[in-house]
């Protein structure tokens, strides 16, 4: 768990661009979105153009860090030592970041045109700009303090651009969001009080070497993994979710699923494995839930009469797939092999649902706007005359299904292999039966979608690039599934 | 010397045309129908250059790496060139088929473009070096079916996909289960390695032969083995080239091709026999033999009644495979290919009949053998050839079939070959007698369903040359059978190659 998150002392400097390259990815995203603001871009080609010294300051780090292993920065702040690091993890989780970010972000200029969005849409701009930096933040943090005021400002960035659209439905659900996210938060909060209290310590690498059993490490993981657990909408908080992403815009839905819940995620395991080394029983817990959310969002998503609770609700199932892997990551009983499979299996499966469920939701918003209704029925006879946005639809479903040749099969074939050499059977159903599950809502969308009886309708056109772009995302799936040991080479690296 | 890019070009042409044609508007047809036919006819001689490679010894291989122990591997070896062959030829005649067909008709663009994505997925099963490649294609061919099934957009169309998900899927999952316990046990495994996976029998009897039960089952979903083959006769809402095809050789002809990779080239014929399978197998396959030559008697339509005839058929290649020799492992090989020339020819004069006089049912089909002679005639060879009549090529399968069976000391299985071949009679003969014999409207008694004339021979050359061309091949691939390069003589080249190593 210490090398994994590169909680250990680097052995060389980074090189002098690095440190640009870190301001960069921190920095330039609201800059940028300052900008955005003030100009309102209302074509994808500036957008991207500004993207562009952000993705390439990630891609300098990770180019760094394939030379010289883990990165480390600290800095000495009126008294207080503040680092943090890069490792492979990092720049995986930056990558996706950064890349999935700049698509929702070429997506938006299109999708404000043709939703007549009201006076506050500019203001999406900047929001976008805090949520990625929050994000990019939350992957490099090494103390739990810096986690803490990452996670919030993520929280409320998400939060804020939800109630930018200032419909009812908008408000009621933000705030709803808004509050479970203090509630999150604040049980957050007291864990790591109750960590600094006893220990003494915020920051991880002093963290990993005091901690020992104890109640009050069990308390303290309690409570973190609870506020988190809430913020990620794993199974059995996901409540809030469906609400949210049904009145978000398209591109704050595909933020949102894609890596904000993510995010929380990534801090549940990291410090899951600093706080409960030797966990048996809480990673278990885990992944009993994540079975039953496989199953319970799975029949959610099938039963959905809106397309975008359908999307919503397969959120929760697919976040179960990762609940499940839970015992085969935390706890020292794992043995080595099926250990390394199931991590490089987690975080792949990590990426494709992001990269596909990106696609997803621009598919399913493209096809909101196109025939003007957001219910699945609505969807009948447009095979004919959206192919290009069902076709996306369906390359994403392909990964949320986890058939091949994307990433989520590709992550389902790690995670069973560690699965069936640890013989947790269950576990090995729980992924089966998804995978079924999965097919079963999918499908339902193109039953009603290639029906050539129903009436037609007229279709509003979309802006230039929308569909690009979702194809775009859900073709990268593909290629993170064919070329998998790429980026999971990333995650090996540095394995001090 | 090793030419990597002759499987990758191969497999990369449908994938480019797949793509293209997805680009391309829904009204370019002209190049679309250019696209199509270059890309079967470059994919014929693509084919054809690895036929020669691999008679020369030499076995391509292209591999890269997907995660630590697993491998995407692509070879032509003899057995997959085998169903590569038939899968580009039949392409080509079907793609010609289809053109005409849906001359008009709506959605050409999403036809054409999963069409050619099907081949892909049928080539890569032909070519896959390992289970995990055959996975990757077998589910690729699930998913870029499922359009081509529910093209009509009708509601029954729709429920037929449904059922078609629903089998296909599940076994898929238990696919993927099988290989991935496999893969769990021994690794990655080549279909090209020579021990088999006999060293693990001693320590994992009852693993392996669930992971058989696993791996065949998900497969005879495919295969249409009964009582697994309920969505074949529904699927036959499909338009007729896709019944051809998907039924003649892409679907069904993946589920048995697999059973044979599984058989011969990952568990070894020896171990098979050892755990005792291949017995179980046969039974499975002689009921499903007979089964459906049953089903099919109670047909009135005459689409179903092939449907019902193939999933007959396709169980001889898993029947033959069960008989522990050579003459047997001969016969299965064979008939993969026998069985797709004549299926196809006989669901593309189903299409024509539907086409040109709007014929569903049998009783509809009195007298049209002088209305559409040259349909009838290529009917007639595909239904002689199934029932097993020399000189055409089932005939040829049959025979080989049973001395297999004699061979084995199995004399059921000829009890079983015999009676088949009688049922294929007794469902054959009838539709022939009507065709000839009786007299219809084109006698002036009565009048066609729904005649329209398309073209100036007996109906669209589109239609009618295909059609022809598969019975004057299934003719020759069963008088021609001691040439080199007939289907009999590749057959044997991998028969051999099974036995003497």
């Amino acid at each position: 768990m210490i090398w994994r998150f590169g909680l250990y002392e680097s052995t060389f400097e980074p090189q002098w661009y690095s440190h640009w390259a870190l301001l960069a990815i921190l920095v330039l995203p609201i800059f940028i979105g300052l900008l955005g603001a003030f100009f309102t871009p209302r074509r994808l080609f500036p957008v991207a153009l500004a993207c562009l010294p952000i993705l390439l300051a990630g891609a300098l780090l990770i180019v760094d860090y394939l030379q010289v292993g883990l990165l480390r920065w600290q800095w000495d702040i009126a008294g207080v030592e503040l680092s943090l690091r890069f490792n492979g993890l990092s720049g995986l989780m930056l990558m996706i970041t950064q890349w999935v970010g700049t698509a929702a972000a070429m997506y938006t200029p299109g999708h404000l045109q043709l939703t007549n969005p009201g006076k506050h849409a500019r203001w999406l701009w900047p929001l976008m700009g805090v949520l990625i930096s929050a994000l990019s933040l939350i992957w490099l943090a090494v103390d739990l303090l810096t986690l803490y005021a990452a996670l919030e400002l993520m929280g409320l960035a998400a939060v804020g651009m939800l109630l930018l659209s200032g419909k009812p439905d908008a408000l009621k659900a933000g705030m709803r969001y808004l509050l479970l996210a203090l509630v999150g938060s604040l049980a957050y909060l007291l864990g790591v009080a109750l960590l600094l209290g006893y220990w003494g310590e915020l920051d991880l690498k002093s963290l990993v070497e005091v901690v020992e059993p104890s109640p009050v490490s069990w308390v303290a993981a309690a409570l973190i993994g609870a506020g988190l657990a809430l913020k990620a909408a794993l199974f059995p908080l996901h409540g809030w979710l469906t609400p949210v992403h049904e009145n978000a815009w398209t591109p704050v839905s595909a933020l949102h699923a894609a890596l904000v819940i993510k995010a929380s995620l990534f801090m549940l395991i990291m410090l899951w494995g600093i706080l409960l080394p030797d966990a048996l029983f809480a990673p278990r817990l885990v992944a009993w839930l994540g079975m039953l959310a496989i199953v319970w969002g799975g029949l959610i998503a099938w039963r959905a009469e809106s397309l975008k609770t359908l999307v919503a609700s397969s959120t929760v199932g697919q976040l179960g797939y990762l609940m499940v892997a839970f015992p085969l990551l935390l706890g020292s009983a794992v043995s080595p092999l099926p250990g390394a499979l199931a991590w490089e299996g987690f975080w792949l499966q990590l990426m494709g649902h992001s990269l596909a469920k990106a696609a997803m939701f621009m598919a399913v918003g493209n096809l909101i706007i196109a025939t003007g209704e957001s219910s699945i029925k609505g969807l009948a006879g447009t095979s004919r005359r959206l192919p290009l946005s069902l076709l996306i639809f369906g390359i994403a479903s392909v990964t949320l299904m986890g058939l091949p040749p994307s990433a989520g099969f590709t992550a389902k074939w790690l995670l069973l292999q560690a699965m069936v050499m640890t013989q947790q059977w269950v576990a090995v159903a729980a992924l089966l039966i998804g995978t079924l599950l999965t097919a079963a809502y999918v499908f339902r969308v193109f039953r009603y979608s290639f029906d050539e009886t129903a009436p037609r309708h007229q279709y509003q056109p979309l802006a230039p690039g929308m569909d690009l772009i979702a194809l775009c995302l859900a073709l990268a799936a593909f290629a993170l599934g064919l070329l998998a040991h790429l980026p999971l080479a990333l995650l090996q690296g540095g394995g001090a | 010397m090793n030419a990597a890019w002759l499987p990758l070009t191969t497999l990369a042409v449908s994938l480019v045309a797949a793509g293209v044609i997805f680009l391309l508007p829904e009204d370019a047809r002209r190049l679309r129908t250019s696209i199509n036919l270059l890309a079967a006819v470059s994919k014929i001689i693509l084919v054809t250059l690895m036929v020669g490679r691999v008679s020369q010894g030499f076995e391509d291989t292209f591999s890269f790496q997907i995660v630590g122990g697993v491998e995407f591997v692509l070879r032509a070896d003899a057995l997959g060139v085998m169903f590569a062959g038939l899968s580009s030829l039949l392409w080509l005649c079907t793609t010609i088929y289809a053109i005409g067909y849906l001359e008009g008709a709506a959605n050409r663009k999403r036809f054409f473009g999963f069409f050619s994505l099907c081949v892909a997925s049928t080539l890569g099963i032909a070519l896959a070096g390992n289970l995990f490649t055959f996975l990757i294609f077998y589910e690729m061919l699930t998913l870029s079916t499922y359009p081509l099934v529910v093209h009509s957009g009708t509601a029954k169309a729709l429920a037929a996909g449904r059922v078609y998900l629903r089998y296909t899927l599940t076994g898929g999952v238990v696919l993927l289960l099988g290989v991935v316990l496999l893969y769990s046990l021994t690794g990655d495994h080549s279909f090209a390695s020579e021990r088999g996976l006999s060293p693990y029998l001693n320590d994992h009897r009852g693993l392996l032969t669930l992971i058989f039960a696993l791996l065949v089952g998900g497969l005879a979903v495919k295969a249409a083995m009964v009582p697994l083959h309920g969505w074949l006769p529904r699927a036959m809402v499909a338009p007729a080239p896709v019944s051809a095809l998907l039924h003649a050789v892409a679907v069904v002809k993946a589920g048995a091709f697999g059973i044979l990779r599984v058989i011969y080239d990952l568990y070894g014929i020896e171990l098979s026999v050892a755990l005792g399978v291949t017995t179980v197998l046969a039974i499975a396959a002689s009921i499903t033999i007979i089964y459906g030559s049953l089903r099919a008697i109670a047909q009135q339509e005459l689409k179903p009644r092939l449907a019902f005839s193939t999933i007959s058929q396709v169980s001889y290649v898993i029947l033959g495979v069960s008989l522990f020799g050579p003459f047997g492992t001969i016969g299965a090989l064979a008939h993969l290919l026998h069985q797709g020339l004549m299926k196809v020819t006989l669901f593309f004069c189903a299409g024509n009949y539907a086409e040109e006089l709007g014929i569903h049912r049998i009783d509809e089909m009195d007298g049209a053998g002088k209305r559409m002679p040259l349909t009838s005639l290529a009917f007639t060879v595909g239904a002689l050839g199934m029932i097993g009549l020399p000189p055409i090529a089932g005939f040829i399968t049959k025979w080989y079939l049973g001395v297999g069976a004699i061979q084995a000391q199995r004399y059921w299985v000829v009890a079983v070959l015999v009676a088949s071949s009688t049922l294929n009679a007794i469902y054959f003969l009838p539709v022939l007698h009507r065709l000839w014999f009786r007299e219809g409207p084109a006698h002036g008694k009565g009048e066609w369903p729904n005649e329209q004339c398309l073209g100036r021979m007996e109906t669209h050359g589109w239609l009618l040359w295909p059609a022809v061309f598969t019975a004057v091949v299934s003719l020759g691939a069963g008088l021609l059978a001691g040439l080199p390069f007939s289907p009999l003589d590749w057959a044997t080249r991998v028969a051999v190659g099974e036995y003497l190593p």
